[in-house]
Order: C-alpha cells, then sequence, then structure tokens
C-alpha cells in the first residue's frame, strides 16, 4: 500500500506529471479538439468523469482479480470494463441530464480508445493505490487533461488570427505549442517535493 | 501508383500497401497517430526500436487474426470483438518482453499494455483488414509496422544524439559534449517530432509543387 498524502497525488497527477504534457497521454483529443475553447472544455470534462468511473471500477477489478489469482487477465479486463463503463455511462447521463448529454455530444463514447483512461487505472494498479487515493489520482489528472486542452485551445484561438508558414499549419505547430507548454509545466516540479 | 485507389478500382499489388505505409502515408509522419507512445519511449534510439517493434508485432497479428475472422465477427459488436483481440496479444508481448529483458520492461513500463489504445492498430483493423483478405492485410501491417518503427527511429536517435551525445548507448560526439538535456524531457519530444513533421511536409510540397505549377499552366 502506498502512503503519499492525497494532496501530493493530486497536486502531482495534475501539474508535475500532467498526463498530456509529461506523459503524452491522451494525446489524439489534444490534437483533434483543441481547435475552439468550448469544445476543449467540454471533452475535458467528459474526461474526467469517465477517468473517476474507470479509476473505481479499476480498484474494484483488481481485488477480483487478485482473489481469483489471475494478474494476467487484468488488461483484458481493464479494457472491457471501461468500454462497457463508457456505455452505461452514456445512457445514465442521457436518462439524467439530456443537457449535459447534449453537451458532450460525440466526445463521450470516443473517450473508450483514450490512452489517458487506461492509463489512470494501470498507474494506480502499479503504484498501490487505496481507494480514496485512486479517485483523488483520476480527479487530478481529469484536472491537468482539463487544464492542459483549454490552454492549447486559448493559444490555437489565438494562433488561429496570425500568420503563419504554410509548412508549419496544422499538427506540427500544434506540436511546437505544446512543446513550449510543457516546458512551461516543468516548472511545477519543485511543488510537493 | 498512378491509379487513384477506389473502392471500384481493381486491387493494386500489395507492394503498394507495403510502401504505401512505409511512405506516402507513414502513420506517425503523414497520418498523425499513434503519438503517445511515440513521443513517451522515444528518448533513446533503443527504446523507440524496442517500442517500435513490439507495437509492429502487435498490429501484424492482429490484422492477420481481424482479417481471417472478419466473415465470423457480427458488425454490431466488431469494435470490442477487435479490442479484445488487440488486448490479448498485447498481454503476450508484455509477458514475453518480460521474459527477455527486464530492463527493457521496466524502461518501457506501462506503455506497453497501452498499445492496446494505439490508434493506428485499432484504425487498421476496422479500416483495412475488416474488409480485405489475410495477404494483403498482412503487407498492410509489415508496411504501416515498419512505417511506425521508422518513425520511432528517426524520433529516438534524433533525441539521443542531441541530448546525451551517443547513439544506443555508444558515445559518439567526444567525451566534451555537453548533452543537451531538455530533448530527454518530454518538452524535447513534442519540438523534435513537430520538427520532423515540418521537413516531412517541406520535402512533400517541394516534391509535389512542379506536377502542381504544371497542371496550373496547362
Amino acid at each position: 500500500m502506498n502512503d503519499e498524502s492525497l494532496w501530493t497525488i493530486f497536486i502531482g497527477s495534475s501539474l508535475i506529471n500532467n498526463f498530456v504534457l509529461a506523459y503524452f497521454l491522451g494525446l489524439c483529443p489534444f490534437l483533434g479538439v483543441s481547435g475552439r475553447l468550448t469544445t476543449a472544455l467540454r471533452m475535458g470534462l467528459a474526461v474526467t468523469l469517465v477517468m473517476l468511473v474507470a479509476s473505481a471500477c479499476a480498484y474494484g477489478l483488481r481485488a477480483l482479480l487478485e482473489a481469483v489469482n489471475a494478474p494476467y487477465l487484468n488488461l483484458i479486463s481493464l479494457i472491457a470494463v471501461i468500454a462497457s463503463t463508457v456505455q452505461l455511462l452514456e445512457m445514465a447521463v442521457r436518462k439524467f441530464s439530456p443537457a449535459l448529454f447534449r453537451a458532450l455530444g460525440i466526445f463521450l463514447p470516443l473517450i473508450t480508445t483514450n490512452c489517458a483512461i487506461l492509463a489512470v487505472a494501470l498507474f494506480q494498479t502499479s503504484r498501490g493505490y487505496g481507494l480514496l487515493q485512486s479517485l483523488v489520482f483520476a480527479l487530478g489528472a481529469g484536472v491537468g487533461f482539463t487544464l492542459a486542452l483549454v490552454l492549447m485551445a486559448g493559444l490555437r484561438e489565438r494562433l488561429a488570427l496570425n500568420q503563419t508558414p504554410d509548412v508549419v499549419k496544422g499538427a506540427a505547430l500544434t506540436l511546437l505549442l505544446a512543446g513550449i507548454l510543457s516546458l512551461c509545466f516543468m516548472g511545477f516540479s519543485g511543488l510537493g517535493g | 501508383m498512378s491509379v487513384t485507389e477506389t473502392s471500384g478500382e481493381p486491387a493494386p499489388l500489395s507492394t503498394d500497401e507495403f510502401v504505401n505505409g512505409l511512405w506516402k502515408q507513414n502513420p506517425v509522419f503523414v497520418q498523425a497517430l499513434g503519438m503517445c507512445s511515440v513521443l513517451a519511449v522515444s528518448n533513446t534510439a533503443i527504446n523507440a526500436l524496442a517500442m517500435g517493434l513490439a507495437t509492429m508485432t502487435v498490429l501484424v497479428l492482429s490484422n492477420l487474426a481481424v482479417s481471417l475472422l472478419r466473415n465470423q465477427i457480427p458488425r454490431e459488436v466488431r469494435i470490442v470483438t477487435y479490442i479484445l483481440i488487440i488486448a490479448s496479444l498485447v498481454t503476450i508481448i508484455d509477458r514475453l518482453i518480460q521474459a527477455i529483458s527486464i530492463d527493457l520492461h521496466r524502461a518501457l513500463g506501462a506503455f506497453i499494455s497501452l498499445i492496446v489504445v494505439n490508434c493506428i492498430i485499432l484504425g487498421r483493423a476496422e479500416g483495412f483488414a475488416s474488409t480485405n483478405g489475410p495477404w494483403r492485410s498482412l503487407c498492410d501491417a509489415l508496411g504501416m509496422g515498419l512505417g511506425f518503427v521508422l518513425a520511432l527511429f528517426c524520433l529516438g536517435a534524433v533525441r539521443e544524439l542531441v541530448g546525451s551525445g551517443s547513439l544506443f548507448g555508444i558515445q559518439l560526439l567526444g567525451e566534451r559534449y555537453q548533452g543537451w538535456t531538455v530533448m530527454l524531457l518530454p518538452p524535447g519530444g513534442f519540438f523534435v517530432l513537430a520538427g520532423w513533421l515540418i521537413l516531412f511536409r517541406f520535402l512533400g510540397s517541394r516534391f509535389a509543387a512542379p506536377f502542381s505549377r504544371r497542371r496550373g499552366a496547362t
């Protein structure tokens, strides 16, 4: 069992080891939907929600697999559980909050193949977090993801109005920006020890 | 390849698929897919190569399996089936790497497991193997896989060379070379990949330009 404090875990997963800018996880949505500020915010919200649910599921699943002594099934069952959780969550959100469902739109089903979600589940298992620690870790990861996405969307909205050379347009420009953002986030590495 | 590839055209040769994945449709440099693992483990050339080969193996096997099973899998549950096939293959590869080199396994960490959610693999399964025969799917996977290995290697080699002055752990730039440490850290990954993308785009526009100019003149 890991005995890091909750605050350290939160700061660690959201700022110091930001999932997008330090671990390069969830880059596809990061490059894909960071064009506009509102969609970026919604995507971040959806990812955070799914991360929290997936994290709780992964914790239960690990206990179950250890009980039946089959750790090699970890990956297969995790991906199946995440895929079905996303499906269930989609139905639940549609039933209980149509407004939120409309806001999230296509992003909810797409999240299944987002590597950040699976990574949250894998990292919390390998680090041996407890249930509460896992949830805080997932929340931090989600907040960090949203932060990176929103910052990037803001930058790209400004850049869209500027003149850039033709060869740089598109993914390359976004990657350059991400590199600079990543440099900025390295400044956080002193926080929390 | 002068013939435009549409579904109605006769099937092109399998070498075309191979070259297509390697260069014209290079998954990383041209299609910008599978970025996560590309950036995360490309800080040294050897890590990049190992990760590339692992991904390529999974890609080849999954494409083959999906192509062989394509008539048995019901359409409604195909994505889930693909993901389960891929996850089983990745588990095997993960155990295999653990058996071969525990150091390598530690260096690559959770990113081996994360091959499951690599968009390239699911993308090829859905986009190519689900509608094509085993042989063509195999060629396609080999081309795409080698393209991926090539891209990872380009990235890893540059990062290691600039970051610590060595290649595959062998000092190349002399003892007095001051390593550019930022290249080994996350920002360096973004910058080097951006550099390669720009280079590819530049070369592409350079070679395409004479044709379009000629077409514009007539």
